[in-house]
C-alpha cells in the first residue's frame, strides 16, 4: 500500500469498587433498571459528590502500571453536553491536569489475523479520571434511561498515534486489557461495558510527515470490531485518497453486521463542551511521598511474571503464557502451586483439563467450584499414586459440578487406586486368558499389543488398577 | 402571656420553653395567628403546612414533657427558603420548572436543626433560584416589605427577610451567592449573616453558584444568628468544600460575652465608598453615624482603601452565571420537575420546557454564563475573572492583617419601589457592597443601623471578617447593636 495507517485509540475502562465515583452507590452490573441510584448519581437539585478516594488510587495504579508520570496537582472539570444520559447535563471528567500523563505501554503478541507483530512501544498520551453515563434503551414508542451505570468511575486512557495497523491495534488493546485486568483495575468485560474504544485513523502518503484528515470510529463492542473497522476504513480511505476525494474530519459508526462505518457527524456540529474546574470538589494533590507509596502497590506486570513462572515453577515457556493470559488464572495457579510438590503437573493439569472444563461450562475462573486447594490436593494424590491419571479426569469432573474436595470423592466412588499386585494379577490371568489370539500375537513379537492389555485391565478393574504394576505383571504373564 | 411570642428572640422562645411557660404548639399556632394577619399584605410565604408543623410541636412538647428536648431550642420553628431539600416537602426554587417536585432528602442543614428540634415552618419566597435582589424574579408570588408595602423586601432571601421582619417567625434560614441573605437583612430591618465559605454545608441547597454559595441564617438578633450559626455550621462528609473550624467556645457564648466595648478592636473603614455614584445620602450619612459610633465604643478606626473593588461585579457575574449555567443544566424536565407535553423531539422537549418554565433574569444568566465559558472566549472572561478573584481575596488578606474587622454600607441604597429597577445591570449594582464577600469567601453581617428620616427604612451595616473570623464580626455586631440609637427594628403593620 502508498500509505503509512495514523491510529490512536481512546481506551474507556470502568474501574473495579465498590461503589460509585462520586455517591455511595453499588458500582454493580445487572441489576433491575434504577435501583442502585440516589440523588447524586440522579442528578437532583443540591445533590453534591463526594470523590472515591479508592477509585482515584486505582487511576494512578493504572497510569504508572502504564509508565505514565503523575501529576502532583490535578482537578475535576465540568463537562457540559445536554442528553438524557448525563443526569446533571454536564460529567464530571478532567480536561486539562488529568492524572496520569505521557506513558507509554511495551506492546507484542498477535493481531487479530493471527500475525505476530513487532515489539513496538505504544505512547499514552495521558489517563484520566471520570465519571459513566447512563444507559438509554429506545423503544417503540418511548425512551428510557437506566442510571444503574451513571457515575461508575471511568478511565479514559489515550494513545499517541503510534498504531499502524489493525493488528496493532488488536494487540495495543490485548496488552493493556492484561494491564487492567492485572492491576486489579477493572474486569474489562467488554460485553457488560466495562471496555469500550474509540479511534482515530487517518492515512497520509508513505513518509509525509503532516497527517491526513482524522476520522474518529465509534461503536465497536469487541476487539475484533476494532479490527474490521479498521480494516474497512483504511481500504475505504485509501480508496478515496486514489480517487483523489478530500476526506472531511468527521464521526463514524461501525455497523458489525454489514461489516462497514457509516456516518455519524461531521466536524461542523462539533460540541463546545465548555471544560471549567468542578467548583463543587477540591483539586487533589500528591505529595512525592504520596506517589512512591503507589509505586509500591504496583502488581507484577504480566511480562515478568511469566519470566517468575518459568524460573520459580519450571512450567514451560508455552505454559507460562497460558497461565499468564488472564490475571485470575495467574492467581489461581499460584495459589495452587502453594499446596503441591509438583506445580509442574498442576500446571498441565489446568491447562488441558480445569481451563477446558472452564471455557465448556461459560464461567469464569472465579465462579468456579473447584477451590485451587483442591486441585492441588487431586494433584499430590496423583503424585502419591492413591489416584492414576485417568480417575484424576473423572475426580475433576465430579469436583467441577459438587465443588467436593478430591479424597471425598475418591473415598465415596471408591476411586482409589489399586496398587495390590494379587488383587491386580487376577484382573492379568483374566484379560489373557480372554483374548488368546491377542497373546499369541504378543508372543510372536507384536510388542505394541501390551498396550491393548493394559487397557483390557484397566476396564475391568474401572480404572483403578495402577498401570505401572499392571504392564509389569503382563509383561511377565506374557513372557 | 401569648400576644408576647410575635417579637421573640430565640433564646426568649427557648426560655419560655424552659420555664414551662409556653409550648411549642402555642407557639407556632401564635405564628399561624399572626400569618394569617399579616401574610396577604406580605406575601413572604409560598407553602405552609400547618397541619404538619403542629403535629412536629405536638412531638416536641411531649418530648419535652417526657425531658428528652433534643435541645434547649427543641420546638421552636424556623421558616426555610425554598431552596433547601427538607424530605418531603416541596422545594421549588420559586421556579415553574420545578413545579412539582417533592424533597427526597434532607440537606445537611436541615438535617441539622432537625437535630436540634427546630421546626422547618413553611417555605419562603425568594427570586427564582436565588437570581436577584428584590424577589421580583419569584414565579410565585411578590413579597413585600413589612416597612413600606409598596417596596421590595431584597432578595434573593426576600420571603425569609420578611417573614422575619414582619414577626411572622422568629427566625429563618436563606442562602447568600452575593449578598441574598445580607442584602434583604438590610432592607428588612434584621440581622444576616453570611458565614465563611465552607463554614456550611451545600449539600442539599440547589446550587446556584457552587464556589459563592452558603446558607445563613436571618434573625432578629445577633445572638440568634450565633445559635442557628453554632447548629448548622461543621465539616460535612457529604460537601467536601467544607473545612473543620476549630474552637473552644460557641458562637453563642461568644456572643453572649461580647457585652462590653469594644476596646481594643481595630476596625477598617473606606471613607472613598463616600464619593462613590449611586450612594444615596441616607446610607452615608449611616455609614458615617456607625464608624463614629464604633469609635466610641473604643475601636481604633484605620482607613482602608480596595484597589479591586470596582472590578468586583464584572468578575462576579462572570463566575456566579458561568457555575449557574452547569448547575442549571440538569433542570430539563427529564427526571423530575416539570416537562412540557407537545414535543416532537428530544431537542425540542429541552427547549420548549425550559424556554417556558424558565424565567427571564435566569435565562439571562444562563445564556451569560454559558457565553463566558464559550471555547475563543472562556480566557477572555472565566480566566480573567478568576484572576481578579484572586486579587481580591488577596487584598482581604493584607486588609484583615491590618484590621480585625471591616464596616461597610450593606446596600448603596435603602429598599427600592416594587417595579422601580427595571434594567438588570441597576438590578446587579443593588450588590456593589456584598457580591467582593462571596467572591474573597470571608464571612460577613448586617446589622440594622438606622432608619432614613424622610420614609422610616431600614438601613444596615455590613460587618466583614476574615475567612472562619466569625466570633469578631458576631462579637463587632453584638456590641454595636447594645448601643445603637434605635434598640428595636419592628415595623408598623
Ligand atoms: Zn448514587
Amino acid at each position: 500500500m502508498k500509505y503509512d495507517v495514523v491510529i490512536g485509540l481512546e481506551v474507556h475502562v470502568q474501574i473495579k469498587t465498590e461503589s460509585k465515583m462520586f455517591c455511595s452507590c453499588p458500582n454493580r452490573y445487572g441489576e433491575e433498571p434504577n435501583t442502585l441510584t440516589c440523588p447524586v448519581c440522579m442528578g437532583y437539585p443540591g445533590a453534591m459528590p463526594v470523590p472515591n478516594r479508592k477509585a482515584i488510587e486505582k487511576a494512578v495504579i493504572a497510569g504508572l502500571m502504564c509508565g505514565c508520570s503523575i501529576s502532583e496537582y490535578s482537578k475535576f472539570d465540568r463537562k457540559s453536553y445536554f442528553y438524557p444520559d448525563m443526569a446533571k447535563n454536564y460529567q464530571i471528567s478532567q480536561y486539562d491536569l488529568p492524572f496520569c500523563l505521557e506513558g507509554n505501554i511495551k506492546v507484542e503478541g498477535k493481531g487479530f489475523s493471527g500475525k505476530k507483530i513487532q515489539i513496538k512501544n505504544i505512547g499514552i498520551t495521558r489517563i484520566h479520571l471520570e465519571e459513566d453515563a447512563a444507559k438509554s434503551n429506545h423503544y417503540a414508542a418511548c425512551s428510557g434511561v437506566d442510571y444503574n451505570k451513571a457515575g461508575i468511575p471511568l478511565l479514559e486512557i489515550v494513545s499517541e498515534p503510534d498504531i499502524a495497523s489493525a493488528d496493532e491495534a488488536y494487540a495495543y488493546l490485548t496488552n493493556l486489557k492484561e494491564i487492567m485486568q492485572y492491576g486489579n483495575i477493572s474486569s474489562c468485560d467488554m460485553e457488560k461495558g466495562q471496555m469500550r474504544c474509540d479511534v482515530n485513523i487517518s492515512l497520509k502518503p508513505k513518509g509525509r510527515k503532516e497527517f491526513g484528515t482524522k476520522i474518529e470510529l465509534k461503536n465497536m463492542n469487541s476487539f475484533r470490531a476494532v479490527h474490521r473497522a479498521v480494516e474497512y476504513e483504511i481500504d475505504r480511505q485509501a480508496e478515496a485518497l486514489d480517487e483523489g476525494v478530500t476526506l472531511r474530519q468527521e464521526t463514524r459508526g461501525w455497523n458489525d453486521e454489514r461489516g462497514e462505518t457509516y456516518l455519524m457527524r461531521s466536524k461542523e456540529s462539533a460540541h463546545d463542551y465548555r471544560y471549567f474546574p468542578e467548583p463543587d470538589l477540591m483539586p487533589v494533590v500528591f505529595t512525592k511521598n504520596d506517589i512512591d507509596n503507589f509505586k509500591a502497590d504496583i502488581p507484577e506486570l504480566p511480562k515478568a511474571k511469566r519470566e517468575r513462572f518459568i524460573s520459580q515453577f519450571n512450567v514451560t515457556e508455552y505454559d507460562a503464557k497460558v497461565l499468564t493470559a488472564e490475571k485470575a488464572v495467574a492467581d489461581y495457579f499460584e495459589k495452587g502451586a502453594e499446596h503441591t510438590k509438583s506445580p509442574k503437573l498442576l500446571a498441565n493439569w489446568m491447562i488441558t483439563d480445569l481451563l477446558k472444563e472452564i471455557s465448556d461450562s461459560g464461567l469464569n475462573i472465579n465462579e468456579i467450584r473447584v477451590t485451587p486447594e483442591n486441585l492441588a490436593e487431586m494433584i499430590e494424590m496423583i503424585n502419591k499414586k492413591t489416584i492414576s491419571g485417568k480417575i484424576g479426569k473423572t475426580v475433576l469432573s465430579e469436583m467441577f459440578k459438587t465443588g467436593n474436595k478430591p479424597s471425598v470423592i475418591v473415598k465415596e466412588k471408591g476411586l482409589i487406586q489399586d496398587t495390590d499386585e494379587s488383587s491386580i494379577e487376577k484382573y492379568v490371568d483374566k484379560a489373557i486368558e480372554d483374548n488368546p489370539s491377542q497373546a499369541e500375537q504378543y508372543r510372536s513379537g507384536k510388542k505394541n499389543v501390551l498396550q491393548y492389555f493394559v487397557g483390557q485391565v484397566m476396564k475391568q478393574s474401572r480404572g483403578k488398577a495402577n498401570p505401572q504394576i499392571a504392564i509389569k505383571l503382563l509383561k511377565e504373564k506374557l513372557g | 402571656m401569648s400576644s408576647n411570642i410575635t417579637y421573640k428572640s430565640l433564646t426568649q422562645l427557648a426560655d419560655l420553653l424552659e420555664n414551662k411557660e409556653t409550648t411549642s404548639e402555642e407557639i407556632c399556632s401564635e405564628y399561624f395567628d399572626r400569618i394569617e394577619k399579616v401574610e396577604p399584605q406580605i406575601n413572604a410565604f409560598i407553602k405552609l403546612d400547618t397541619e404538619d408543623i403542629t403535629k412536629k410541636a405536638e412531638e416536641s412538647d411531649s418530648r419535652r414533657k417526657a425531658g428528652r428536648q433534643l435541645s434547649r431550642y427543641d420546638g421552636i420553628p424556623i421558616s426555610i427558603k425554598d431552596i433547601y431539600n427538607v424530605k418531603g416537602q416541596s422545594c421549588n426554587c420559586a421556579s415553574k420548572i420545578l413545579a412539582p417536585y417533592t424533597a427526597i432528602y434532607d440537606a445537611t442543614v436541615i438535617k441539622k436543626i432537625k437535630e436540634k428540634g427546630f421546626i422547618p415552618f413553611g417555605r419562603n419566597n425568594m427570586d427564582e433560584f436565588a437570581m436577584g435582589s428584590s424577589c421580583e424574579n419569584s414565579s410565585y408570588q411578590t413579597t413585600s416589605n413589612p416597612w413600606d408595602l409598596r417596596r421590595v423586601p431584597g432578595g434573593s432571601s426576600g420571603g425569609s427577610a420578611a417573614a422575619v421582619s414582619a414577626g411572622e417567625v422568629p427566625a429563618s434560614l436563606g442562602t447568600d451567592t452575593g449578598g441574598s441573605v445580607r442584602q434583604p437583612a438590610a432592607f428588612c430591618g434584621i440581622v444576616g449573616l453570611k458565614p465563611s465559605y465552607g463554614k456550611v454545608s451545600r449539600y442539599g441547597i440547589v446550587a446556584f453558584a457552587s464556589s459563592l454559595d452558603q446558607a445563613g441564617p436571618l434573625s432578629r438578633n445577633v445572638l440568634d444568628s450565633a445559635v442557628l450559626l453554632d447548629t448548622i455550621s461543621g465539616l460535612d462528609k457529604m460537601d467536601t468544600t467544607t473545612v473543620r473550624d476549630k474552637r473552644d467556645d460557641s458562637h453563642e457564648s461568644i456572643v453572649r460575652k461580647s457585652n462590653e466595648n469594644l476596646d481594643g478592636f481595630k476596625i477598617g473603614v473606606c471613607h472613598k465608598y463616600l464619593e462613590m455614584d449611586g450612594l444615596s445620602e441616607s446610607i452615608k450619612e449611616n455609614y458615617m453615624y456607625s464608624i463614629e459610633q464604633m469609635r466610641e465604643l473604643g475601636a481604633e478606626i484605620i482607613d482602608i482603601s480596595f484597589p479591586y473593588t470596582k472590578y468586583a461585579i464584572a468578575a462576579y457575574y462572570i463566575i456566579a452565571t458561568a457555575e449557574a449555567s452547569a448547575n442549571l443544566a440538569r433542570f430539563d424536565g427529564i427526571r423530575y420537575g416539570s416537562r412540557i407535553k407537545d414535543y416532537k423531539d428530544l431537542n425540542e422537549l429541552y427547549l420548549k420546557t425550559r424556554g417556558r418554565k424558565l424565567g427571564d433574569e435566569v435565562k439571562r444568566r444562563i445564556l451569560l454564563g454559558t457565553f463566558v465559558l464559550s471555547s475563543g472566549y472562556y480566557d477572555a472572561y472565566y480566566l480573567r475573572a478568576q484572576k481578579v478573584r484572586t486579587l481580591i481575596s488577596d487584598s482581604f488578606r493584607e486588609t484583615f492583617q491590618k484590621c480585625d474587622v471591616f464596616l461597610s454600607p450593606t446596600t448603596p441604597t435603602p429598599a427600592f419601589k416594587i417595579g422601580e429597577v427595571s434594567s438588570p445591570v441597576e438590578m446587579y449594582m443593588a450588590d456593589v457592597f456584598t457580591n467582593f464577600v462571596n467572591l474573597a469567601g470571608i464571612c460577613g453581617i448586617n446589622i440594622p443601623s438606622g432608619l432614613t428620616k424622610d420614609d422610616n427604612l431600614p438601613v444596615g451595616l455590613q460587618i466583614l471578617g476574615p475567612h472562619l473570623g466569625e466570633d469578631k464580626i458576631l462579637k463587632a455586631a453584638k456590641v454595636f447593636e447594645d448601643n445603637r440609637e434605635i434598640k428595636e427594628f419592628i415595623p408598623d403593620l
